[in-house]
Protein backbone atom coordinates (compact mmCIF):
# COMPACT_ATOMS: atom_id res chain seq x y z
CA UNK A 1 0.00 0.00 0.00
CA UNK A 2 1.42 3.34 -1.04
CA UNK A 3 0.42 6.67 0.40
CA UNK A 4 1.35 9.85 -1.44
CA UNK A 5 0.73 13.20 0.20
CA UNK A 6 1.56 16.59 -1.24
CA UNK A 7 0.27 19.78 0.31
CA UNK A 8 0.98 23.48 0.26
CA UNK A 9 -0.88 25.64 2.70
CA UNK A 10 -0.42 28.94 4.50
CA UNK A 11 -1.90 29.81 7.87
CA UNK A 12 -0.70 33.20 9.10
CA UNK A 13 3.08 32.97 9.28
CA UNK A 14 3.10 29.21 9.03
CA UNK A 15 3.78 27.62 5.67
CA UNK A 16 3.25 23.92 5.11
CA UNK A 17 5.05 22.56 2.07
CA UNK A 18 5.35 18.80 2.07
CA UNK A 19 5.59 16.12 -0.58
CA UNK A 20 6.03 12.58 0.70
CA UNK A 21 5.45 9.04 -0.46
CA UNK A 22 5.56 6.09 1.87
CA UNK A 23 4.73 2.43 1.76
CA UNK A 24 5.56 1.79 5.41
CA UNK A 25 3.24 -0.17 7.66
CA UNK A 26 3.65 2.49 10.31
CA UNK A 27 5.00 5.78 9.06
CA UNK A 28 5.88 8.26 11.77
CA UNK A 29 5.49 11.98 11.12
CA UNK A 30 8.06 13.19 13.56
CA UNK A 31 8.92 16.72 14.58
CA UNK A 32 8.61 19.41 17.25
CA UNK A 33 5.24 20.95 18.08
CA UNK A 34 4.32 23.49 15.45
CA UNK A 35 6.15 21.62 12.70
CA UNK A 36 2.92 20.86 10.84
CA UNK A 37 2.44 17.17 11.67
CA UNK A 38 -1.18 17.46 12.76
CA UNK A 39 -1.93 19.93 9.97
CA UNK A 40 -0.64 17.36 7.51
CA UNK A 41 -2.78 14.48 8.75
CA UNK A 42 -5.79 16.81 8.88
CA UNK A 43 -5.19 17.35 5.18
CA UNK A 44 -5.21 13.57 4.70
CA UNK A 45 -8.42 13.21 6.75
CA UNK A 46 -10.07 16.08 4.90
CA UNK A 47 -10.53 18.18 8.03
CA UNK A 48 -8.35 20.83 6.41
CA UNK A 49 -8.39 21.72 2.74
CA UNK A 50 -4.98 22.98 1.68
CA UNK A 51 -4.54 25.71 -0.89
CA UNK A 52 -3.06 23.12 -3.23
CA UNK A 53 -2.48 19.47 -2.62
CA UNK A 54 -2.83 15.88 -3.68
CA UNK A 55 -3.54 12.88 -1.47
CA UNK A 56 -3.58 9.40 -2.97
CA UNK A 57 -3.99 6.23 -0.92
CA UNK A 58 -3.17 3.28 -3.14
CA UNK A 59 -5.16 4.17 -6.23
CA UNK A 60 -7.84 6.22 -4.53
CA UNK A 61 -7.51 9.93 -5.08
CA UNK A 62 -8.83 11.67 -1.96
CA UNK A 63 -7.69 15.12 -2.90
CA UNK A 64 -6.34 16.64 -6.07
CA UNK A 65 -6.64 20.39 -6.16
CA UNK A 66 -5.36 20.47 -9.76
CA UNK A 67 -8.33 18.37 -10.88
CA UNK A 68 -10.68 19.95 -8.34
CA UNK A 69 -11.22 16.65 -6.53
CA UNK A 70 -11.84 16.82 -2.79
CA UNK A 71 -13.69 13.93 -1.18
CA UNK A 72 -15.68 14.96 1.90
CA UNK A 73 -14.37 13.67 5.23
CA UNK A 74 -17.02 10.99 5.62
CA UNK A 75 -16.27 9.39 2.24
CA UNK A 76 -12.49 9.16 2.66
CA UNK A 77 -12.42 5.92 4.64
CA UNK A 78 -9.68 7.29 6.89
CA UNK A 79 -9.71 6.18 10.52
CA UNK A 80 -8.53 8.90 12.89
CA UNK A 81 -7.38 8.34 16.47
CA UNK A 82 -7.22 11.77 18.06
CA UNK A 83 -4.90 12.78 20.86
CA UNK A 84 -7.93 13.40 23.07
CA UNK A 85 -9.80 10.19 22.00
CA UNK A 86 -13.03 12.13 21.24
CA UNK A 87 -15.41 9.32 22.15
CA UNK A 88 -19.04 10.38 21.82
CA UNK A 89 -19.99 11.16 25.44
CA UNK A 90 -23.69 10.33 25.08
CA UNK A 91 -23.00 6.80 23.85
CA UNK A 92 -21.66 3.74 25.67
CA UNK A 93 -18.40 2.09 24.63
CA UNK A 94 -20.39 -0.53 22.72
CA UNK A 95 -22.35 2.17 20.88
CA UNK A 96 -19.18 4.12 20.15
CA UNK A 97 -17.70 1.01 18.55
CA UNK A 98 -20.93 0.39 16.64
CA UNK A 99 -20.98 3.98 15.41
CA UNK A 100 -18.03 3.61 13.06
CA UNK A 101 -19.10 0.11 12.02
CA UNK A 102 -22.61 1.33 11.11
CA UNK A 103 -21.27 3.69 8.45
CA UNK A 104 -18.65 1.30 7.07
CA UNK A 105 -19.14 0.29 3.41
CA UNK A 106 -18.41 -3.35 4.22
CA UNK A 107 -19.65 -3.84 7.76
CA UNK A 108 -17.23 -5.84 9.85
CA UNK A 109 -18.72 -9.23 10.86
CA UNK A 110 -19.46 -9.81 14.54
CA UNK A 111 -16.49 -12.17 14.78
CA UNK A 112 -14.12 -9.34 13.77
CA UNK A 113 -15.65 -7.09 16.38
CA UNK A 114 -15.21 -9.75 19.04
CA UNK A 115 -11.60 -10.35 18.05
CA UNK A 116 -10.81 -6.63 18.09
CA UNK A 117 -12.53 -6.10 21.44
CA UNK A 118 -10.48 -8.98 22.76
CA UNK A 119 -7.22 -7.74 21.27
CA UNK A 120 -7.72 -4.26 22.72
CA UNK A 121 -8.83 -5.65 26.06
CA UNK A 122 -11.98 -3.54 26.21
CA UNK A 123 -14.54 -6.34 26.75
CA UNK A 124 -15.29 -5.42 30.38
CA UNK A 125 -15.86 -1.77 29.40
CA UNK A 126 -18.51 -2.26 26.73
CA UNK A 127 -21.43 -0.99 28.80
CA UNK A 128 -19.56 1.94 30.34
CA UNK A 129 -19.83 5.56 29.31
CA UNK A 130 -16.64 7.30 28.14
CA UNK A 131 -16.71 9.55 31.22
CA UNK A 132 -16.06 6.48 33.39
CA UNK A 133 -12.94 5.35 31.50
CA UNK A 134 -9.29 6.10 32.19
CA UNK A 135 -7.24 7.90 29.56
CA UNK A 136 -5.63 4.66 28.39
CA UNK A 137 -8.96 2.87 28.15
CA UNK A 138 -10.46 5.73 26.14
CA UNK A 139 -7.56 5.61 23.73
CA UNK A 140 -7.98 1.85 23.20
CA UNK A 141 -11.71 2.28 22.54
CA UNK A 142 -10.90 5.09 20.10
CA UNK A 143 -8.51 2.77 18.24
CA UNK A 144 -11.18 0.05 18.06
CA UNK A 145 -13.82 2.50 16.90
CA UNK A 146 -11.58 3.86 14.14
CA UNK A 147 -10.69 0.35 12.94
CA UNK A 148 -14.33 -0.78 12.83
CA UNK A 149 -15.20 2.06 10.46
CA UNK A 150 -13.37 -0.01 7.82
CA UNK A 151 -10.58 2.47 7.07
CA UNK A 152 -8.06 2.16 4.28
CA UNK A 153 -5.57 4.12 6.34
CA UNK A 154 -5.35 4.84 10.06
CA UNK A 155 -4.19 8.23 11.32
CA UNK A 156 -2.94 8.49 14.89
CA UNK A 157 -2.28 11.95 16.29
CA UNK A 158 0.05 11.57 19.27
CA UNK A 159 -2.27 8.98 20.81
CA UNK A 160 0.07 8.59 23.78
CA UNK A 161 0.88 12.25 24.45
CA UNK A 162 -1.87 12.78 27.02
CA UNK A 163 -1.00 9.59 28.95
CA UNK A 164 1.43 8.92 31.78
CA UNK A 165 4.23 6.35 31.43
CA UNK A 166 2.33 3.29 32.72
CA UNK A 167 -0.60 4.08 30.39
CA UNK A 168 1.77 4.53 27.45
CA UNK A 169 3.31 1.15 28.21
CA UNK A 170 -0.22 -0.27 28.25
CA UNK A 171 -1.09 0.99 24.75
CA UNK A 172 2.20 0.50 22.87
CA UNK A 173 1.84 -3.29 22.53
CA UNK A 174 -1.59 -2.85 20.93
CA UNK A 175 -0.19 -0.45 18.36
CA UNK A 176 2.68 -2.87 17.67
CA UNK A 177 0.15 -5.61 17.03
CA UNK A 178 -1.79 -3.41 14.62
CA UNK A 179 1.45 -2.74 12.77
CA UNK A 180 2.65 -6.35 12.75
CA UNK A 181 -0.68 -7.88 11.74
CA UNK A 182 -0.71 -5.33 8.90
CA UNK A 183 -4.45 -4.76 9.30
CA UNK A 184 -4.21 -1.26 7.95
CA UNK A 185 -1.29 1.10 7.26
CA UNK A 186 -0.78 3.74 9.92
CA UNK A 187 0.34 7.36 9.78
CA UNK A 188 1.54 8.14 13.28
CA UNK A 189 2.22 11.65 14.54
CA UNK A 190 4.78 11.88 17.30
CA UNK A 191 7.36 14.17 18.83
CA UNK A 192 9.07 11.50 20.95
CA UNK A 193 12.17 9.60 19.82
CA UNK A 194 11.31 6.71 22.13
CA UNK A 195 7.92 6.13 20.44
CA UNK A 196 9.18 6.60 16.91
CA UNK A 197 12.15 4.28 17.31
CA UNK A 198 9.97 1.60 18.84
CA UNK A 199 6.93 1.80 16.56
CA UNK A 200 7.81 3.15 13.14
CA UNK A 201 9.25 1.38 10.13
CA UNK A 202 9.49 4.61 8.19
CA UNK A 203 10.05 8.09 9.60
CA UNK A 204 9.39 11.47 8.04
CA UNK A 205 11.05 14.27 9.95
CA UNK A 206 9.23 17.59 9.76
CA UNK A 207 10.37 21.03 10.82
CA UNK A 208 8.53 24.30 10.28
CA UNK A 209 6.23 22.80 7.71
CA UNK A 210 8.94 21.13 5.64
CA UNK A 211 10.42 17.64 5.37
CA UNK A 212 13.99 17.65 6.67
CA UNK A 213 14.74 13.93 6.47
CA UNK A 214 13.09 10.60 5.88
CA UNK A 215 14.09 6.99 6.09
CA UNK A 216 14.22 4.13 8.54
CA UNK A 217 14.03 5.04 12.26
CA UNK A 218 17.74 4.14 12.61
CA UNK A 219 18.68 6.52 9.80
CA UNK A 220 16.62 9.39 11.15
CA UNK A 221 17.20 9.30 14.90
CA UNK A 222 20.98 9.34 14.55
CA UNK A 223 20.71 12.69 12.75
CA UNK A 224 21.06 14.63 16.00
CA UNK A 225 21.42 17.89 14.08
CA UNK A 226 17.89 17.49 12.65
CA UNK A 227 16.03 16.20 15.70
CA UNK A 228 13.68 18.53 17.59
CA UNK A 229 15.65 20.42 20.26
CA UNK A 230 13.75 18.99 23.20
CA UNK A 231 14.32 15.44 21.93
CA UNK A 232 17.93 15.80 20.80
CA UNK A 233 19.18 14.22 24.02
CA UNK A 234 17.17 11.10 23.13
CA UNK A 235 18.74 10.76 19.69
CA UNK A 236 21.26 8.06 18.98
CA UNK A 237 21.64 4.68 17.35
CA UNK A 238 19.32 1.74 16.80
CA UNK A 239 21.02 -1.63 16.49
CA UNK A 240 19.19 -4.77 15.44
CA UNK A 241 20.42 -7.67 17.57
CA UNK A 242 19.50 -11.23 18.49
CA UNK A 243 19.16 -12.96 21.82
CA UNK A 244 22.05 -15.38 22.29
CA UNK A 245 21.97 -16.50 25.88
CA UNK A 246 20.35 -15.82 29.24
CA UNK A 247 22.20 -16.00 32.55
CA UNK A 248 19.67 -16.56 35.36
CA UNK A 249 22.28 -15.98 38.13
CA UNK A 250 22.77 -12.36 37.12
CA UNK A 251 19.44 -11.98 35.28
CA UNK A 252 21.34 -10.87 32.21
CA UNK A 253 20.70 -11.52 28.50
CA UNK A 254 23.52 -11.63 25.98
CA UNK A 255 22.72 -10.17 22.56
CA UNK A 256 24.76 -10.49 19.41
CA UNK A 257 25.05 -8.67 16.11
CA UNK A 258 27.73 -7.79 13.60
CA UNK A 259 28.47 -4.73 15.73
CA UNK A 260 29.51 -6.93 18.64
CA UNK A 261 28.10 -8.38 21.82
CA UNK A 262 25.87 -6.59 24.32
CA UNK A 263 24.65 -7.57 27.76
CA UNK A 264 21.31 -6.23 28.97
CA UNK A 265 19.40 -6.80 32.21
CA UNK A 266 16.28 -8.97 32.16
CA UNK A 267 15.10 -11.82 30.01
CA UNK A 268 14.38 -11.08 26.36
CA UNK A 269 13.00 -14.35 25.04
CA UNK A 270 14.58 -17.52 23.63
CA UNK A 271 17.77 -17.68 21.58
CA UNK A 272 17.32 -16.02 18.22
CA UNK A 273 14.64 -13.52 19.31
CA UNK A 274 15.19 -10.28 17.40
CA UNK A 275 15.41 -7.14 19.54
CA UNK A 276 16.31 -3.54 18.89
CA UNK A 277 18.90 -1.85 21.04
CA UNK A 278 18.61 1.92 21.36
CA UNK A 279 21.76 3.71 22.46
CA UNK A 280 21.51 7.43 23.09
CA UNK A 281 24.43 9.39 21.68
CA UNK A 282 25.02 11.07 25.05
CA UNK A 283 25.40 7.65 26.70
CA UNK A 284 28.38 6.70 24.52
CA UNK A 285 31.91 7.46 25.75
CA UNK A 286 34.91 6.98 23.53
CA UNK A 287 38.26 5.46 24.49
CA UNK A 288 41.34 4.98 22.33
CA UNK A 289 42.54 1.98 24.36
CA UNK A 290 40.38 -0.99 25.30
CA UNK A 291 39.02 -0.20 28.75
CA UNK A 292 39.29 -3.26 31.02
CA UNK A 293 38.59 -2.31 34.56
CA UNK A 294 35.33 -0.46 34.01
CA UNK A 295 31.76 -1.04 35.23
CA UNK A 296 30.08 -0.43 31.86
CA UNK A 297 28.89 -3.73 30.43
CA UNK A 298 28.96 -2.88 26.78
CA UNK A 299 31.99 -1.88 24.77
CA UNK A 300 31.92 -1.87 20.99
CA UNK A 301 34.94 -1.58 18.76
CA UNK A 302 34.64 0.73 15.77
CA UNK A 303 36.24 3.09 13.31
CA UNK A 304 35.66 6.83 13.30
CA UNK A 305 33.87 7.70 10.06
CA UNK A 306 32.65 11.25 10.64
CA UNK A 307 33.07 14.12 13.05
CA UNK A 308 30.47 16.87 12.83
CA UNK A 309 30.22 20.01 14.98
CA UNK A 310 27.20 20.22 17.27
CA UNK A 311 26.73 23.53 19.01
CA UNK A 312 29.61 25.77 20.12
CA UNK A 313 31.37 23.22 22.32
CA UNK A 314 30.17 19.83 21.12
CA UNK A 315 30.73 17.29 18.39
CA UNK A 316 28.82 14.37 17.03
CA UNK A 317 31.04 11.42 16.29
CA UNK A 318 29.92 8.65 13.97
CA UNK A 319 31.58 5.26 14.34
CA UNK A 320 31.33 2.21 12.15
CA UNK A 321 30.98 -0.85 14.34
CA UNK A 322 31.06 -3.90 12.06
CA UNK A 323 28.94 -2.09 9.48
CA UNK A 324 26.50 -0.59 11.98
CA UNK A 325 26.70 3.16 12.61
CA UNK A 326 26.97 4.27 16.23
CA UNK A 327 26.83 7.95 17.18
CA UNK A 328 28.33 9.61 20.21
CA UNK A 329 28.03 13.15 21.58
CA UNK A 330 31.21 14.54 23.08
CA UNK A 331 32.90 17.85 23.64
CA UNK A 332 35.29 19.31 21.12
CA UNK A 333 37.82 19.42 23.91
CA UNK A 334 37.70 15.63 24.50
CA UNK A 335 37.94 14.96 20.79
CA UNK A 336 41.01 17.12 20.41
CA UNK A 337 42.61 15.65 23.57
CA UNK A 338 42.16 12.13 22.16
CA UNK A 339 43.27 13.34 18.73
CA UNK A 340 40.24 11.76 17.06
CA UNK A 341 40.38 11.71 13.26
CA UNK A 342 38.42 9.76 10.67
CA UNK A 343 39.80 6.27 10.19
CA UNK A 344 40.94 5.89 13.79
CA UNK A 345 40.14 2.69 15.69
CA UNK A 346 38.35 3.46 18.96
CA UNK A 347 36.24 1.78 21.63
CA UNK A 348 32.70 2.98 22.34
CA UNK A 349 31.79 2.55 25.99
CA UNK A 350 28.04 2.46 26.40
CA UNK A 351 26.67 3.61 29.76
CA UNK A 352 23.08 2.55 29.27
CA UNK A 353 20.82 1.07 26.62
CA UNK A 354 17.15 0.53 26.17
CA UNK A 355 15.86 -2.64 24.56
CA UNK A 356 12.60 -3.22 22.73
CA UNK A 357 11.24 -6.23 20.91
CA UNK A 358 11.87 -5.76 17.20
CA UNK A 359 8.95 -5.45 14.81
CA UNK A 360 8.57 -8.12 12.21
CA UNK B 1 -62.20 19.35 48.36
CA UNK B 2 -63.51 22.47 50.10
CA UNK B 3 -66.28 24.24 48.26
CA UNK B 4 -64.24 27.37 47.56
CA UNK B 5 -61.61 25.34 45.66
CA UNK B 6 -63.93 23.50 43.28
CA UNK B 7 -63.93 24.95 39.78
CA UNK B 8 -66.99 26.04 37.89
CA UNK B 9 -67.32 24.51 34.37
CA UNK B 10 -66.22 27.80 32.82
CA UNK B 11 -63.12 27.95 34.97
CA UNK B 12 -62.24 24.31 34.21
CA UNK B 13 -62.61 25.09 30.50
CA UNK B 14 -60.19 28.00 30.79
CA UNK B 15 -57.60 25.77 32.51
CA UNK B 16 -57.95 23.00 29.92
CA UNK B 17 -57.80 25.49 27.07
CA UNK B 18 -54.67 27.08 28.47
CA UNK B 19 -52.95 23.70 28.71
CA UNK B 20 -54.00 22.83 25.15
CA UNK B 21 -52.86 26.18 23.75
CA UNK B 22 -49.50 26.02 25.57
CA UNK B 23 -48.84 22.43 24.47
CA UNK B 24 -49.53 23.20 20.82
CA UNK B 25 -47.53 26.41 20.97
CA UNK B 26 -44.58 24.47 22.37
CA UNK B 27 -44.77 21.53 19.96
CA UNK B 28 -45.53 23.68 16.92
CA UNK B 29 -42.53 25.93 17.41
CA UNK B 30 -40.08 23.10 18.18
CA UNK B 31 -38.91 22.24 14.66
CA UNK B 32 -38.78 25.84 13.37
CA UNK B 33 -36.91 26.83 16.54
CA UNK B 34 -34.32 24.06 16.08
CA UNK B 35 -33.80 25.07 12.43
CA UNK B 36 -33.47 28.77 13.24
CA UNK B 37 -31.16 27.99 16.18
CA UNK B 38 -28.98 25.85 13.90
CA UNK B 39 -28.85 28.61 11.31
CA UNK B 40 -27.92 31.19 13.92
CA UNK B 41 -25.38 28.98 15.70
CA UNK B 42 -23.67 27.42 12.69
CA UNK B 43 -24.76 29.22 9.56
CA UNK B 44 -22.69 31.82 7.77
CA UNK B 45 -25.02 33.68 5.47
CA UNK B 46 -26.00 37.16 4.49
CA UNK B 47 -28.75 38.58 6.70
CA UNK B 48 -27.93 36.50 9.77
CA UNK B 49 -28.02 39.59 12.00
CA UNK B 50 -31.37 40.53 10.50
CA UNK B 51 -32.78 37.03 11.16
CA UNK B 52 -31.52 37.23 14.71
CA UNK B 53 -33.24 40.59 15.13
CA UNK B 54 -36.54 39.42 13.70
CA UNK B 55 -36.55 36.33 15.92
CA UNK B 56 -35.97 38.46 19.01
CA UNK B 57 -38.53 41.15 18.11
CA UNK B 58 -41.46 39.60 20.07
CA UNK B 59 -39.27 39.74 23.17
CA UNK B 60 -38.79 43.51 23.00
CA UNK B 61 -41.97 44.75 21.29
CA UNK B 62 -45.09 45.39 23.37
CA UNK B 63 -47.16 42.17 23.17
CA UNK B 64 -50.12 44.21 22.00
CA UNK B 65 -48.13 45.21 18.91
CA UNK B 66 -47.37 41.56 18.09
CA UNK B 67 -51.06 40.72 18.55
CA UNK B 68 -52.16 43.61 16.38
CA UNK B 69 -49.70 42.68 13.62
CA UNK B 70 -51.03 39.12 13.71
CA UNK B 71 -54.55 40.47 13.43
CA UNK B 72 -53.55 42.62 10.45
CA UNK B 73 -51.85 39.69 8.73
CA UNK B 74 -54.13 36.80 9.59
CA UNK B 75 -57.51 38.41 10.29
CA UNK B 76 -60.54 37.18 8.35
CA UNK B 77 -60.30 40.06 5.90
CA UNK B 78 -56.50 40.04 5.61
CA UNK B 79 -54.90 38.60 2.48
CA UNK B 80 -52.78 35.94 4.18
CA UNK B 81 -55.60 34.95 6.50
CA UNK B 82 -57.99 34.53 3.60
CA UNK B 83 -55.44 32.58 1.58
CA UNK B 84 -54.81 30.15 4.44
CA UNK B 85 -58.54 29.75 5.06
CA UNK B 86 -59.36 29.14 1.38
CA UNK B 87 -56.54 26.76 0.54
CA UNK B 88 -55.73 24.97 3.79
CA UNK B 89 -58.86 25.49 5.88
CA UNK B 90 -56.71 27.16 8.52
CA UNK B 91 -58.38 29.93 10.49
CA UNK B 92 -56.53 31.70 13.26
CA UNK B 93 -58.45 34.83 14.17
CA UNK B 94 -60.76 34.49 17.19
CA UNK B 95 -59.98 30.75 17.42
CA UNK B 96 -57.92 28.77 19.91
CA UNK B 97 -55.45 28.00 17.09
CA UNK B 98 -54.80 31.73 16.92
CA UNK B 99 -54.11 31.79 20.64
CA UNK B 100 -51.62 28.96 20.15
CA UNK B 101 -49.97 30.82 17.26
CA UNK B 102 -49.70 34.05 19.29
CA UNK B 103 -48.21 32.12 22.23
CA UNK B 104 -45.77 30.28 19.95
CA UNK B 105 -44.52 33.53 18.47
CA UNK B 106 -44.15 35.16 21.90
CA UNK B 107 -42.21 32.12 23.20
CA UNK B 108 -40.15 31.62 20.03
CA UNK B 109 -37.19 33.87 20.97
CA UNK B 110 -36.85 32.12 24.33
CA UNK B 111 -36.86 28.69 22.72
CA UNK B 112 -34.42 29.65 19.95
CA UNK B 113 -32.07 31.25 22.44
CA UNK B 114 -31.90 28.20 24.70
CA UNK B 115 -31.36 25.80 21.78
CA UNK B 116 -28.84 28.06 20.08
CA UNK B 117 -26.72 28.36 23.21
CA UNK B 118 -26.61 24.61 23.71
CA UNK B 119 -25.74 23.99 20.04
CA UNK B 120 -22.92 26.50 20.32
CA UNK B 121 -21.67 24.61 23.36
CA UNK B 122 -21.39 21.31 21.45
CA UNK B 123 -17.72 20.43 20.93
CA UNK B 124 -17.10 20.64 17.19
CA UNK B 125 -14.18 18.26 17.59
CA UNK B 126 -16.71 15.53 18.37
CA UNK B 127 -18.52 16.33 15.13
CA UNK B 128 -15.24 16.09 13.23
CA UNK B 129 -14.59 12.72 14.88
CA UNK B 130 -18.02 11.47 13.79
CA UNK B 131 -17.30 12.61 10.23
CA UNK B 132 -14.05 10.63 10.13
CA UNK B 133 -16.09 7.59 11.15
CA UNK B 134 -18.16 7.96 8.01
CA UNK B 135 -21.12 10.06 9.18
CA UNK B 136 -22.41 12.56 6.62
CA UNK B 137 -23.21 16.10 7.83
CA UNK B 138 -26.92 15.22 8.24
CA UNK B 139 -26.08 12.12 10.28
CA UNK B 140 -23.65 14.14 12.40
CA UNK B 141 -26.47 16.58 13.12
CA UNK B 142 -28.92 13.84 14.06
CA UNK B 143 -26.57 11.59 16.03
CA UNK B 144 -24.12 14.01 17.61
CA UNK B 145 -25.12 17.67 17.55
CA UNK B 146 -28.79 17.40 18.48
CA UNK B 147 -28.39 14.68 21.14
CA UNK B 148 -25.63 16.71 22.78
CA UNK B 149 -27.76 19.85 22.58
CA UNK B 150 -30.77 18.05 24.10
CA UNK B 151 -30.59 19.79 27.51
CA UNK B 152 -30.98 23.13 25.72
CA UNK B 153 -33.85 21.80 23.60
CA UNK B 154 -35.67 20.61 26.72
CA UNK B 155 -35.02 23.92 28.49
CA UNK B 156 -36.30 25.80 25.45
CA UNK B 157 -39.49 23.74 25.33
CA UNK B 158 -40.21 24.37 29.01
CA UNK B 159 -39.56 28.08 28.61
CA UNK B 160 -41.89 28.22 25.62
CA UNK B 161 -44.60 26.31 27.52
CA UNK B 162 -44.28 28.58 30.55
CA UNK B 163 -44.39 31.68 28.38
CA UNK B 164 -47.52 30.37 26.65
CA UNK B 165 -49.25 29.70 29.99
CA UNK B 166 -48.74 33.34 30.95
CA UNK B 167 -49.18 35.06 27.60
CA UNK B 168 -51.86 37.73 27.71
CA UNK B 169 -51.32 40.84 25.60
CA UNK B 170 -50.78 39.36 22.16
CA UNK B 171 -53.45 36.69 22.67
CA UNK B 172 -56.21 39.03 23.80
CA UNK B 173 -55.41 41.48 20.99
CA UNK B 174 -55.33 38.83 18.25
CA UNK B 175 -58.08 36.41 19.27
CA UNK B 176 -60.00 38.38 21.94
CA UNK B 177 -61.36 36.78 25.10
CA UNK B 178 -64.10 34.32 24.11
CA UNK B 179 -65.01 31.87 26.88
CA UNK B 180 -64.56 28.30 25.66
CA UNK B 181 -62.63 29.30 22.54
CA UNK B 182 -59.88 31.80 23.31
CA UNK B 183 -60.26 32.56 27.02
CA UNK B 184 -57.03 31.22 28.54
CA UNK B 185 -56.11 31.36 32.24
CA UNK B 186 -54.68 34.89 32.21
CA UNK B 187 -57.60 36.35 30.26
CA UNK B 188 -60.09 34.50 32.50
CA UNK B 189 -58.41 35.94 35.60
CA UNK B 190 -58.40 39.37 34.00
CA UNK B 191 -62.13 39.13 33.20
CA UNK B 192 -62.93 37.98 36.74
CA UNK B 193 -61.12 40.95 38.26
CA UNK B 194 -63.28 43.24 36.17
CA UNK B 195 -66.63 42.02 37.57
CA UNK B 196 -68.02 42.47 41.13
CA UNK B 197 -67.73 39.28 43.22
CA UNK B 198 -65.22 37.69 40.89
CA UNK B 199 -62.43 37.54 43.48
CA UNK B 200 -62.91 33.95 44.78
CA UNK B 201 -62.86 32.59 41.23
CA UNK B 202 -59.87 34.78 40.31
CA UNK B 203 -58.11 33.45 43.39
CA UNK B 204 -58.79 29.82 42.42
CA UNK B 205 -57.40 30.31 38.93
CA UNK B 206 -54.41 32.15 40.37
CA UNK B 207 -53.69 29.19 42.63
CA UNK B 208 -53.93 26.82 39.66
CA UNK B 209 -51.68 29.05 37.63
CA UNK B 210 -49.05 28.99 40.38
CA UNK B 211 -49.35 25.21 40.70
CA UNK B 212 -48.88 24.65 36.94
CA UNK B 213 -45.88 27.00 36.88
CA UNK B 214 -44.29 25.15 39.79
CA UNK B 215 -44.93 21.78 38.17
CA UNK B 216 -43.36 22.97 34.92
CA UNK B 217 -40.29 24.21 36.78
CA UNK B 218 -39.89 20.94 38.69
CA UNK B 219 -40.42 18.92 35.53
CA UNK B 220 -37.77 20.97 33.73
CA UNK B 221 -35.30 20.43 36.59
CA UNK B 222 -35.88 16.67 36.63
CA UNK B 223 -35.70 16.39 32.83
CA UNK B 224 -32.64 18.60 32.58
CA UNK B 225 -30.85 16.54 35.21
CA UNK B 226 -31.74 13.26 33.52
CA UNK B 227 -30.70 14.55 30.11
CA UNK B 228 -27.49 16.06 31.49
CA UNK B 229 -26.60 12.66 32.98
CA UNK B 230 -27.14 11.12 29.57
CA UNK B 231 -24.77 13.44 27.75
CA UNK B 232 -22.22 14.02 30.52
CA UNK B 233 -18.74 14.22 29.04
Amino acid sequence: MTIAIAARHTMGDFVLDVDITTSGRLTALFGPSGSGKTTLINVVAGLLRPRTGRVVVDDRVLLDSARNICLPVHRRRIGYVFQDARLLPHLTVRQNLAYGRWFAAARAPASTVARLVDMLGIGPLLDHRPAMLSGGERQRVAIGRALLSGPQLLLMDEPLAALDEPRKAEIIPYIERLRDEALVPILYVSHAVAEVSRLADHVVLLDQGRTTAQGSPAEVIRRLDLLPLDERAEGGSLIAMQVDDYDPDFDLTTLTAAAGVARVPGRWGPKGTPVTLRIRARDVMVATLHPDRISALNVFQGTVVAIAPSGPSGLTLTLDCGGTPLVSSLTRYSASRLGLTPGMEVYAVVKSVSVAPAGH
Amino acid sequence: MPHWLSLSPDEATAVALSLKVATWAMLGSLIPAVLVALALARGRFWGKTLLNGVVHLPLVMPPVVTGYLLLLALGRKAAIGQFLADHFGLTFSFRWTGAALACAIMGFPLMVRAIRLSIEAVDRKLEAAAQTLGASPLWVLLTVTLPLALPGVVAGMILSFAKAMGEFGATITFVSNIPGETQTLPSAIYSLTQVPGGDPAAFRLTAISIAISLLALIASEVLARRVARGVAA
